[in-house]
């Protein structure tokens, strides 16, 4: 199963390209990245699919955590949690097939945002699967083009994720406390 | 008051306790530079811009302080490369500040511009461009700090050179701004709880002491640990000197050429305990055949680490010393004898193909100039090496009684660390008496800092082992490429005469009687002085683990000692 990690990342100038570089160097596969603002002006959030297993996710975390920008890091994959991609697809939509597009799109409670005489736009909001699902019966009326955000989750009630990399959740973190060896 | 981002930087600098940096000026420090002379800083010119980031490297090592390299932008910046490079693999502090064009200038290809924070990203711990002169008080106070807590690293500011010059007002950070950054300190009670229950159950432990041993300074927790555990001690390559050689619990180096008493014991346990150790490939042989039998704890600050090489039962993320700090009064006292006993066996075997016992047969070999040399020194020298048989050597040979003496490449085995760290060990400890023993290959890498070592009177002894060989490739070659020597005989220039030229004295040693005397010659001298040895071309490093064997497959050195008394 793809696992789901958010990470919360100082807003600075080449933050993103510490991330991705990280996971080139250490070979991760991502499945997924999406990348945008928060609740604070200086903090953004990511939101990471792997595909990989718990021990792979693990290290992730941590090398992800040991970045200095990274503030924190939750594998949220097994808590319950509101998870959300967003596509646009253009079909190819002739005046006689439209209403065929339109049919599926409502069935997908998903919306057609712009109409041209030979195609539309339909915006589709969902889990990864809802949306896999209508691109695969777009398909056979033919998809001249399709963009995805990469799905973003954020867990549900109060919680706030479990951290379980050491120090994340400043884990006995005493600041500067060890001296320095003279 | 307002000042120049260069002025700043020096005032931060100072007040970081910086008073040595090493380095070399060009068009984008020039403004840097130029006010350095108003601080109360010793400024080492190198060579290369290498020789500075090794020579910070090996301050850091002897000293347990930060390091400081500074280099233009461009070349300069680029030849820190390789010595960030071995500073991260081995976890040493260090802080590179290099020059770069001025800000509006960046990402245009100007003159000597280099994309230092991108070409440095995954060989720093953390790196920083600045660009206007109010963020470097900040920044360099965030830079030392990343660069000594946590797990210690490199950490390099690339500086704009508008900002250089550019007044703002200083005013010292009280705070650091790091969200992001909190390395553990303590590890959870549960998992010290499931650590007591493996020890208790442990009938053939054996500690695995790395390189956190001394940077957390956990010698006195380590001592306690294993004699109330009585628990043997190996240790790593830069863990040397965490245990006292001579200490009857300690097994000495582990891993590729490590001790063939330590690989049996470690293959034979049924339980280890890491601390401060990352599981090398270096030490752990073939990762399939590690320790079969043993449980593992990992006590560790890197949580990145656990898990990585080696999966563990229990995993300790935390400070060393504070985790031990925090174990050892949940423990009892245990007594191992028998298992002390087998290793006592294994080590008694093991003595009989020691090198030292060789007959007299009028060569040198490398194992026993070193062998002199620890007993000339009383085993207290700071020791620099290079990279190769010499290094391995010397890790088997100088018996390290104390902490931060060994000053070697670890993770990286950067030939041509040892010449330049040697220099800069002796500007954190210009009293002691530090050698270096160099290979003549590695050697010959960094060779021009031997002119920064005439300059600054640096108290370096060199022992260049000559074998006229890349002696730790010819070795690979003889055991696995038929002994087809591919680029490794070497064709040396007359290094005696190379060191005269910079005013170096020097000596060439052909025969072992000629040993001793020639380092005392050295010992009486003030400053540098070089002795080279014409050393055994062909001998090999024993035992071997190679590639691809358990820690237990070893080839052993042949039994000469048996032999020549007829055994
Ligand atoms: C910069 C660098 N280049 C190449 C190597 C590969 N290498 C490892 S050991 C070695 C031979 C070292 O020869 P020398 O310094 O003469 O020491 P010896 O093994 O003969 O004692 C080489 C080439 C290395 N470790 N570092």
């Amino acid at each position: 199963m793809p696992r789901t990690l958010i990470a919360l990342v100082e807003d600075k100038p080449g933050v993103l390209n510490r991330v991705t570089s990280l996971f080139r160097r250490r070979n991760f596969n991502i499945a997924s990245l999406n990348v945008g603002r928060t609740e604070k002006p200086d903090v953004s959030r990511m939101t990471m699919l792997l595909d990989s297993n718990d021990a792979d996710a693990r290290l992730v975390e941590a090398n992800l955590y040991k970045l200095v920008n990274v503030i924190d890091v939750q594998d949220v994959t097994n808590q319950p949690s509101v998870r959300r991609d967003l596509a646009l697809i253009k079909v190819k939509a002739s005046p006689e097939q439209r209403a065929e597009v339109v049919n599926l799109t409502s069935i997908f409670r998903a919306n057609v945002v712009d109409v041209a005489p030979e195609s539309v736009i339909v915006e589709i909001t969902g889990t990864e699967d809802k949306v896999e699902s209508l691109v695969e019966l777009l398909r056979p009326l033919g998809i001249m083009e399709m963009v995805r955000t990469g799905q973003v989750a954020m867990v549900r009630g109060n919680g706030s994720g479990i951290r379980y990399t050491p120090g994340a959740n400043g884990n006995g973190h005493e600041e500067n406390k060890k001296p320095i060896k003279s | 008051m307002q000042k120049s981002g260069a002025e700043i930087l020096w005032e931060c600098l100072v007040r970081e306790g910086v008073d040595t940096v090493f380095g070399l000026p060009g068009g984008s420090v020039m403004p840097i530079y130029d006010v350095m002379l108003n601080y109360p800083v010793r400024h080492v010119l190198v060579k290369h811009e290498q020789g500075a980031a090794h020579m910070a490297d090996g301050y850091a090592r002897a000293s347990g302080k930060v390091g400081v390299a500074m280099a233009t932008s461009g070349p300069g910046a680029t030849n820190l490369v390789t010595g960030i490079a071995t500073a991260m693999l081995d976890s040493s502090p260090i802080v590179c500040i290099t020059g770069q064009v001025p800000a509006h200038l960046v990402g245009g290809d100007a003159f000597q511009e280099v994309d230092m924070t991108g070409i440095t990203l995954p060989i720093t711990k953390h790196n920083f461009l600045v660009t206007r002169a109010d963020e470097i008080a900040q920044v360099v106070r965030e830079a030392f700090y990343i660069a000594r807590s946590g797990r210690p690293g490199p950490v390099l500011i690339d500086f704009c050179k508008n900002a250089q010059v550019e007044m703002t007002e200083f005013e010292y950070p009280d705070e650091i701004a790091l969200p992001g950054y909190k390395p553990p300190m303590r590890a959870p009670r549960e998992d010290l709880q499931r650590a007591v229950e493996l020890i208790e159950e442990a009938e053939r432990p054996v500690i695995l002491a790395g390189h956190g041993v001394l940077m957390s300074d956990a010698l006195e927790e380590l001592k306690i640990f294993a004699v109330k555990t009585q628990t043997p001690v190996a240790m790593t390559l830069l863990g040397l000197g965490a245990m006292p050689a001579s200490d009857s619990l300690s097994l000495n180096m582990m891993g590729m050429h490590g001790e063939a008493p330590c690989n049996l014991a470690i293959q034979n346990a049924d339980l280890l305990l890491a601390f401060g150790m990352r599981f090398d490939d270096r030490v752990t042989g073939n990762l399939r055949k590690y320790a079969p039998t043993a449980h593992k704890i990992h006590i560790e600050i890197d949580p990145s680490e656990v898990h990585k090489n080696v999966h563990v039962d229990a995993a300790l993320s935390g400070d060393l010393k504070t985790v031990l700090t925090d174990l050892i009064p949940m423990l009892d006292e245990y007594d191992h004898d028998e298992w002390l006993a087998q290793i006592g066996e294994w080590r008694r075997e093991s003595e009989d193909r020691d090198i030292l016992f060789w007959p007299e047969d009028g060569q040198l070999y490398t194992a026993k100039v070193i062998h002199d040399l620890w007993e000339a020194t009383g085993g207290d020298s700071i020791l620099a090496t290079g990279v190769g048989q010499h290094q391995m050597w010397a890790a088997q040979y100088y018996k390290f009684e104390q902490p931060h003496r060994l000053i070697t490449s670890g993770g990286a085995g950067t030939m041509g660390f040892g010449l330049p760290s040697a220099i800069g060990a002796w500007f954190a400890h210009p009293d002691r008496e530090i050698w270096l023993i160099d290979g003549d290959g590695s050697f010959q890498m960094t060779q021009a800092e031997l002119a920064t070592a005439a300059n600054e009177g640096a108290n370096v002894k060199i022992a260049l082992m000559n074998n006229n060989f890349l002696g730790m490739v010819r070795q690979w070659q003889e055991f696995f490429f038929d002994s087809r020597y591919a680029g490794t005989p070497l064709n040396n220039p007359d290094f005696v005469k190379i060191a005269e030229a910079h005013n170096i004295p020097a000596r060439l040693v052909t025969q072992p009687a000629e040993v001793v005397p020639a380092i005392e010659y050295a010992r009486q001298i003030t400053g540098p002085v070089l002795l080279e040895f014409r050393v055994e071309k062909e001998d090999a490093v024993y035992p071997m683990v190679a590639t691809g064997a358990a820690l237990d497959e070893m080839i052993r050195r042949p039994d000469r000692r048996s032999k020549a008394v007829g055994v």
